[in-house]
C-alpha cells in the first residue's frame, strides 16, 4: 500500500479567503457568522449564517465564466487555485492520466436553481438562460477543476449531505493508497445561503436564530455556512522525490451507515466509523490527541457524538481534545469536513487546537474537553476529523505528521 | 438602436469584440463563437426582442433559422419579429 500525503490546501469561507486567514481566525476564536444578506431575507425566520464577505466574483472571473460557474463552483476554483499553487504540481502526460478530482457537495448549484425557479414560477418568465443545467449540476465544480488543471483520471462528485467532503477525501485517499492514482484534487464546496436554501432548512426546525454553541448546555441548533476547502492529496514517494512541502499524512479512513433513521444520528454508527478509521490507520487510540468534531450545535448530534467518542476511546477520551469549529464558520454541509480539515492541519503543524466558541455552560451529556472559547497550544501527532450526515452516513479521516 | 445594430451589439458582446469589428459576412465561427456561445447568443436575442427563435443546437443547420452569417441572422430576426408581433 502507498502512503498518502497532503501537499496543498486552499479555502474560502466566512473566516477568510485563504488558509492563512482562516487559521488565524481559528487561533483567535473569531466568529464569521453574522446577519445574512440576500434577496427576501426578511421573509425568513432564520437570518444568520456564515456568509463569505468581501468577495467580488466579477473581479476574479470573466462574464463567460460566470455564465457557467455557480457560486459553489466559484468557491471550488478559488480554493483549488490556492491548493495547486502551494503544491507546485503541474499535470501533464502520464501524471495527468493518473490524477483526478473527487469533490463533495450537497446542494451543488442550488443558488442557480433558486434564481431560475424564481424566474419561471414567481416572475412568470418562460425562458431561462441556456446554461442553467451545466451550471447547477452537482459535478460542475469537479469538472471545471479537471479542465482548469488538466486532471484526466477518475473524477466525480460525492453527495452524502453533511459528510460529502469527508467521503470525497476518503475516496481520493483510497485511490492513491491502492496505486490507482498518483495525485488527487479533493475536498468540498457548498453555497446554500440563498432564500430557498435557508427556507428549506428552516422547515426542519434545527436552526438557531442567535448563535451556534456546540456542546454547550445552552445550545439551540445549527447555523449554515458556505465556502470551499480543497486539497492536493499525493502519493508520498512522488511528493518526496520532487521536494514538496508535506502538510500532513492521511493515515486512515472509514465510513459506516447507521441504517436506522433519516435524520437522527446513531451512537453505534458514529463509533464504528471512528474505530474503523483508527483500525484502517493501524494506530493505537491513545495516540489521538485531537478530534475535529462534527459538532453541529444541535441537541441530538452533540450528545450522540460525545457518547460515541467516549465509547471508542474509553479512559483516553478524558485526555484528548475535541472541538467544533462550526461555532466560527457555520455548517458548510457538503463542504464542511474540508474546511474543518484546516483545523486538523493547524493542530498537527502549529500545535494549536482551534476552540469551540460561544461555549457557555457544561452539559453532562457532553463531558469531554471541548476546548471552550480559547485556542490552546498542544503537541499532537494524530488527529481525527468526524462527519456524520443526515441519512446516517458517517465518514471519519485520521491524519498524522510525516 | 435598430434591430441590426442591436443584434450586432449582442453578437459583439458574446465574441468579446467591438461592434465595429463584427462584419456582416462573418460566420459565428469566424468571430470565435462556439456552439455553446451560439446558444447563449440566441438566448440573448430572444430576451432582447421577446421572440422565440427556432434553433436546435443538436443540428443547427437543420433549423429553419439561418445562422450562416451575421447578415442572415439579422435577416432571420427581422422576419421573426414581424411574424411574432402580429
Amino acid at each position: 500500500m502507498k502512503r498518502v500525503v497532503i501537499t496543498g490546501a486552499g479555502t474560502i469561507n466566512a473566516l477568510g479567503h485563504d488558509v492563512a486567514q482562516t487559521q488565524e481566525a481559528m487561533r483567535e476564536g473569531r466568529c464569521g457568522i453574522g446577519e445574512l444578506e440576500f434577496r427576501d431575507v426578511d421573509r425568513l425566520a432564520i437570518r444568520i449564517g456564515g456568509q463569505v464577505r468581501g468577495y467580488d466574483a466579477e473581479a476574479v472571473f470573466n462574464r463567460q465564466q460566470l455564465a457557467l460557474y455557480d457560486r459553489f463552483t466559484q468557491f471550488t476554483l478559488l480554493a483549488a487555485r490556492q491548493a495547486m499553487a502551494q503544491s507546485g504540481l503541474e499535470f501533464s502526460g502520464e501524471l495527468a492520466n493518473k490524477s483526478g478530482v473527487v469533490l463533495g457537495t450537497s446542494g451543488g448549484g442550488l443558488t442557480t436553481q433558486d434564481e431560475n425557479y424564481r424566474a419561471v414560477y414567481e416572475e412568470g418568465k418562460n425562458r431561462v438562460h441556456p446554461f442553467v443545467v451545466p451550471k447547477l449540476m452537482n459535478n460542475a465544480a469537479a469538472s471545471h477543476v479537471s479542465m482548469e488543471f488538466n486532471l484526466r483520471g477518475p473524477s466525480f462528485t460525492v453527495a452524502t449531505a453533511c459528510a460529502s467532503s469527508n467521503h470525497a477525501m476518503g475516496q481520493a485517499f483510497q485511490m492513491i493508497r491502492t496505486g490507482m492514482c498518483t495525485a488527487m484534487i479533493t475536498g468540498g464546496s457548498e453555497s446554500m445561503l440563498c432564500f430557498g436554501g435557508v427556507k428549506a432548512w428552516e422547515g426542519l426546525r434545527v436552526m438557531t436564530k442567535d448563535a451556534c454553541r456546540p456542546f454547550s448546555a445552552t445550545r439551540n441548533g445549527m447555523v449554515q455556512g458556505e465556502g470551499a476547502g480543497i486539497f492536493v492529496f499525493e502519493e508520498y514517494e512522488h511528493a518526496k522525490a520532487r521536494g514538496a512541502t508535506i502538510l500532513a499524512e492521511v493515515l486512515g479512513f472509514a465510513m459506516t451507515s447507521d441504517a436506522a433513521d433519516i435524520v437522527m444520528p446513531s451512537k453505534q454508527g458514529a463509533a464504528r466509523a471512528i474505530s474503523g478509521a483508527l483500525a484502517d490507520a493501524r494506530i493505537d487510540k491513545t495516540r489521538v490527541g485531537y478530534v475535529n468534531a462534527h459538532g453541529t450545535g444541535t441537541a441530538a448530534n452533540d450528545k450522540t457524538e460525545c457518547a460515541a467518542v467516549a465509547d471508542v476511546f474509553g479512559t483516553h477520551a478524558d485526555k484528548l481534545m475535541m472541538s467544533s469549529t462550526k461555532s466560527m464558520h457555520g455548517h458548510l454541509i457538503g463542504g464542511t469536513g474540508a474546511v474543518e480539515l484546516l483545523a486538523c492541519l493547524m493542530a498537527l503543524n502549529e500545535g494549536i487546537i482551534a476552540p469551540t466558541i460561544n461555549y457557555e455552560e457544561p452539559d453532562p451529556e457532553c463531558a469531554l474537553d471541548v476546548v471552550p472559547n480559547e485556542a490552546r497550544e498542544a503537541e499532537v501527532d494524530v488527529v481525527l476529523s468526524n462527519a456524520f450526515a443526515f441519512g446516517g452516513l458517517n465518514a471519519v479521516l485520521a491524519l498524522g505528521r510525516v | 438602436m435598430d434591430v441590426k445594430d442591436q443584434v450586432i451589439a449582442i453578437i459583439a458582446e458574446q465574441a468579446m469584440l467591438e461592434p465595429s469589428d463584427v462584419a456582416l459576412d462573418s460566420t459565428p465561427e469566424d468571430l470565435g463563437i462556439d456552439s455553446l456561445g451560439l446558444v447563449e447568443t440566441i438566448f440573448a436575442i430572444e430576451e432582447a426582442f421577446d421572440i422565440s427563435v427556432p434553433f436546435n443546437a443538436n443540428d443547427p443547420t437543420a433549423s429553419d433559422f439561418d445562422i450562416s452569417s451575421v447578415a442572415k441572422i439579422i435577416e432571420g430576426i427581422q422576419t421573426l419579429i414581424k411574424e411574432q408581433s402580429s
